[in-house]
């Protein structure tokens, strides 16, 4: 492969995109440092804010239910959407297939404000008919993230189901393996990589919903971004942004981590061609 | 002796240091064994507590002093309006122990029996209630709410900004300052300025009147900026905009940021308010409730909030405080000359959809929807054609084929 | 044989189970609500009201269209650079473009308030060079840049996947043949990327339209969105009636739009590459 060089207006291209993408960042990580309360007037260095986040447990506890949130609802998400995916995937019934593929598109095509008031109006109803006053909370919105993870799951599977040979499983049963030992052996490793995506596109969308969390939230359980979201109905004081700032940097940290060893994985790889 | 003095003094320090410094009055009372452990729900305004960044200026984070106190942990999230409040309890997708609502809404709520009887008086620290804030027009055998915190609507102006010192509500009509007037964005607030401009009152369920006030708002469109609510924070602290009607308490944080900001209650009369606490029909822990109720009217807690949010307190308690001393002499808060004030009323059925109508067309006035007309049509004309285009080269180039 | 189909069977039925719960049957809910009124009457009243609302649903859509022709403007060059870099380069391509997306969009949002207010950063280094002074904030123009900052990595990714697989050798032939720089992009890249142009498109469309927040935050309170009057009904009017009329009017809307999108994609399918 002959390695062509960058033209210049590429390179100015690219770098214009980041800027862009960017510039909000670079903003509210500089204003994560500001002395003053203000986050349009920039007063002067100070970690002020960072001082004020260890103070302020009502947003770590956002932050963590956050993280309780996206974990459960990835993880349920995972196993029934990999389940559905082979059990769709299995059956031979065209018209059957295509509908069962579209109810599943549904929550991915829809605006996330129709899946929110939807759920809503789901909860607040069947909460009206047995008589519960305080529906909306922690199962709630579990059960509105795991909706709206699924597809995205089953979207993911799907294409590793169908390039794993339909002989193979066959073949392990006829040398005595029961349908869940095939499975187990033959048909989940294949499709491992696709699971695996499913779940991360999962924990990621789970993590920064909004939308939808805004409608189907409760009074005993904020995520970080309901919070946010309430805070800046008033004022988003600038431990939000500090906030902001560590989750970046440790996102980016692991990102660079994970890209730094597939470059090496890679490297080796040529290596060992040669 | 000395040493025995320095030993004490130390001994003082250390216990000042390491047990609550704060002191609060009856603190058996919060000492209910059967009620550690639960939580509460507490919904309230943004901003309208003293909260853990007010531990800076030595005041109390409320929330966390009443855990500590009584065991029970407390739920705390925030509403943006009255309107929003309402919307949440009517739900019945959740219910909160304590809400805030300001005036106007807690006579709805008690029409509706949305909220409980509390029987304010049986709470050891009702007696620090002013008795002006006893017995208001919306509650008037004192059955259902307890006062927390008062304010008006007044008209904050950047005196770097205008020309001369506005006294009237006609300012924010003024053409020399187009394009740095705010408004608010709910209707009950807007038409409010409008009403008190025309010399209505804000409880008329004339609709003529509506109209006027409406039309009104129209002719201000033109010369605003936008219609923000909370976003008057950062646009008058940045010098965005140089009038904006608001709170008085939320503009006395703004001036500890942007000294340059001002204020005033415009001659033709403002907009008063007592936000209450109340306890709604479906709480789940109503004894804990009237604990956390009984917790906020504690002097010292009292002044906590009323410092930190900057409104006007009810709480005698608070007023006389030592620490308050300073926010008792704001002039904004306290004026020496009260302005002419009107309250709210609970608006009929009629009443409300009337506004809310005229709301709409308010907001949506001005709008040009000839050139969305035209956008449409241009590019349903590029798309048409551009099929067009294409079916008749397919079908050129398969004439080809058939040939 | 038969085992094996009973257990697939068996073990996709939770999700079913799931999709019929909840992805039917809020929908369901949805038009239900539509057409009764509050005491569960049948009412076709909240449907007449529709015509006052016309205006917010056509501007809705129109600024939907804007900022989904301009995130595809700006996405489609970069995409094909990053496809035609370096390995290395387009995985720190792709990191880089995503990373944004796992900081809360409320508070990016918010921090592009500072950026395009009039004492804002940009005017701000206007006046300092001696520039006239722009006005953007609470402008149409903010609200769509809003939109496309948001939403263009959904734009670019979908495409760059699509080019990324792209068969260099289509590409070298055409130009053996004499095609020149021009007819190359119109002839073989453009047909070939269509189906990464036709999902980029649908994942910024559709949030575009139904966006609530951008609207209000950088749009001033002056330029409503079908979003904001969605989310007005439920969370401050208290008219789930209107709300869910408006919704499903919003969904309508987006399956017709889809519909005339996939026509004109489908339409060139095959044709072209002829």
């Amino acid at each position: 492969m002959i390695k062509k060089k960058m033209p210049l207006a590429s390179k100015l291209y690219m770098a214009l995109i980041i800027f862009f993408l960017y510039a909000p960042i670079f903003v509210l990580f500089l204003y994560s440092f500001n002395s003053s309360e203000s986050t349009s007037v920039f007063a002067g260095f100070s970690l002020r804010w960072y001082k004020t986040l260890l103070n302020d447990t009502e947003s770590i506890k956002a932050l963590y239910n956050t993280l309780i949130l996206a974990v459960a609802s990835s993880a349920v998400s995972t196993v029934m959407g990999t389940a559905a995916a082979v059990g769709i995937h299995s059956v031979k019934n065209k018209w059957i297939k295509s509908t069962a593929m579209t109810v599943t598109n549904i929550p991915m095509m829809n605006p996330e404000i129709v899946t929110g008031i939807s759920m809503m109006l789901l909860f607040v109803f069947v909460g009206r008919l047995v008589g519960i006053v305080n529906v909306l909370g922690f199962w709630t919105m579990l059960i509105a993230h795991v909706t709206f993870n699924l597809p995205y799951v089953i979207l993911s599977v799907m294409p590793k189901l169908k390039q794993i040979d339909r002989n193979l499983p066959e073949a392990a049963m006829d040398l005595g393996c029961t349908p869940i030992k095939a499975f187990i052996k033959v048909i989940l490793p294949g499709i491992m990589p696709g699971v695996i995506s499913g779940m991360i596109m999962a924990f990621t969308l789970s993590l920064d919903d909004f939308v939808i969390s805004y409608f189907t939230t409760g009074p005993s359980f904020q995520t970080l971004p309901i919070r946010i979201f309430s805070m800046t109905k008033k004022r988003v004081t600038p431990d939000m942004y500090a906030l902001s700032t560590i989750i970046f940097a440790v996102v980016f940290i692991l990102l660079v981590l994970v890209n730094v060893a597939q470059n090496r994985n890679e490297n080796k790889e040529k290596g060992v061609g040669k | 002796m000395k040493k025995i003095i320095s030993v004490l003094v130390t001994v003082f320090m250390m216990i000042l240091l390491n047990l609550n410094v704060f002191a609060f009055e009856n603190e058996s009372y919060y000492d209910v064994p059967e009620l550690k452990g639960t939580s509460i729900n507490v919904y309230n305004w943004g901003e309208y507590i003293s909260e853990e960044d007010s531990e800076e200026d030595g005041l109390i984070d409320v929330n966390a002093a009443f855990e500590e106190l009584t065991g029970i942990h407390v739920n705390y999230t925030n509403f943006a309006s009255n309107e929003d409040l309402y919307a949440k309890l009517k739900s019945g997708g959740a219910s909160y122990d304590v809400i805030v609502p300001s005036d106007y809404m807690v006579s709805r709520l008690i029409a509706e029996g949305l909220v409980q009887k509390i029987y304010p008086q049986e709470l050891p620290n009702y007696k620090y209630v002013s008795e002006e804030y006893r017995g208001m027009y919306f509650d008037e055998k004192d059955e259902y709410s307890v006062a927390y915190s008062v304010g008006m609507v007044g008209l904050i102006y950047n005196r770097e900004m205008v020309d001369e010192i506005p006294t009237s509500w006609s300012a924010l009509w003024d053409p020399k300052y187009a394009g740095k007037i705010l408004m608010f964005d709910n209707p009950r607030d807007s038409f409010a300025i409008a009403q008190k401009l025309l010399g209505q009152s804000l409880n008329t369920t004339d609709q003529v009147e509506w109209q006027a006030a409406a039309d009104q708002l129209i002719a201000q469109k033109n010369f605003l900026q936008g219609y923000v609510m909370d976003e008057t924070y950062n646009k008058m602290e940045a010098g965005e905009a140089a009038l904006a009607p608001y709170y008085v308490g939320d503009f006395v944080c703004m001036q500890e940021v942007n000294p340059d900001l001002d204020f005033v209650y415009p001659s033709e009369g403002v907009n008063i308010f007592v936000d209450s606490v109340c306890v709604p029909t479906n709480a789940q822990n109503p004894e804990a409730a009237k604990l956390y109720i009984n917790f906020l009217l504690d002097p010292e807690v009292a002044m906590a909030n009323a410092y930190a949010i900057g409104y006007a307190t009810p709480n005698t308690g608070a007023l006389e405080s030592e620490d308050y001393a300073e926010m008792a002499e704001n002039k904004y808060l306290y004026p020496d000359i009260a302005p002419d004030t009107e309250y709210f009323h609970d608006q009929d059925d009629i009443t409300r959809n009337t506004m809310n109508e005229l709301w709409n067309t308010v907001k949506a006035s001005g709008e040009n929807s000839v050139s969305l007309y035209i956008a449409y049509g241009v590019t349903a004309l590029i798309i048409g054609g551009f099929l067009i285009y294409r079916t008749a080269l397919k079908k050129y180039r398969e004439s080809f084929y058939d040939a | 044989m038969n085992k094996d189909s009973l257990m697939k069977k068996i073990i996709s039925a939770p999700y079913y189970l799931w999709a019929a719960m909840f992805i039917i049957v809020p929908l369901i809910l949805v038009v239900y609500y539509a057409f009764t009124d509050v005491n569960g009457n049948f009412t076709l009243d909240y449907i007449k009201t529709l015509g006052s609302y016309r205006y917010i649903f056509l501007r809705s859509i129109w600024y939907g269209f804007l900022a989904t022709v301009i995130s595809l403007v700006i996405a489609y060059p970069l995409a094909y650079i990053m496809a035609k870099s370096s390995a290395s380069v387009q995985r720190m391509m792709v990191m880089i473009v995503m990373l944004p997306m796992w900081m809360n969009f409320l508070i990016r949002t918010y921090s592009w308030m500072t950026i395009l207010e009039d004492t804002g950063i940009i005017n701000s280094m206007l006046s300092a060079l001696g520039l006239p002074q722009v006005h953007i904030i609470n402008t149409a123009g903010a609200v769509i840049l809003g939109m496309v900052y948001n939403y263009l990595p959904y734009m670019i990714l979908p495409l760059y996947t699509v080019m990324s697989k792209m068969n260099n050798s289509l590409i070298e032939a055409a130009e053996d043949l004499g095609a020149s720089k021009m007819t190359v992009l119109s002839k073989v890249i453009l047909p070939l990327s269509l189906p990464g142009v036709a999902s980029g498109f649908t994942m910024v469309f559709v949030p575009s339209v139904s966006t609530f927040y951008i609207s209000k935050k950088l749009g001033g309170g002056t330029f409503a969105m079908i979003g904001d009057v969605i989310e007005m009904q439920f969370q401050t009017s208290y008219n789930y009636n209107l709300g869910a009329t408006l919704s499903l009017v919003l969904m309508i809307l987006i399956i017709l739009s889809m519909a005339i999108m996939n026509r004109f994609t489908d339409d060139d399918d095959g044709g072209v590459l002829i």
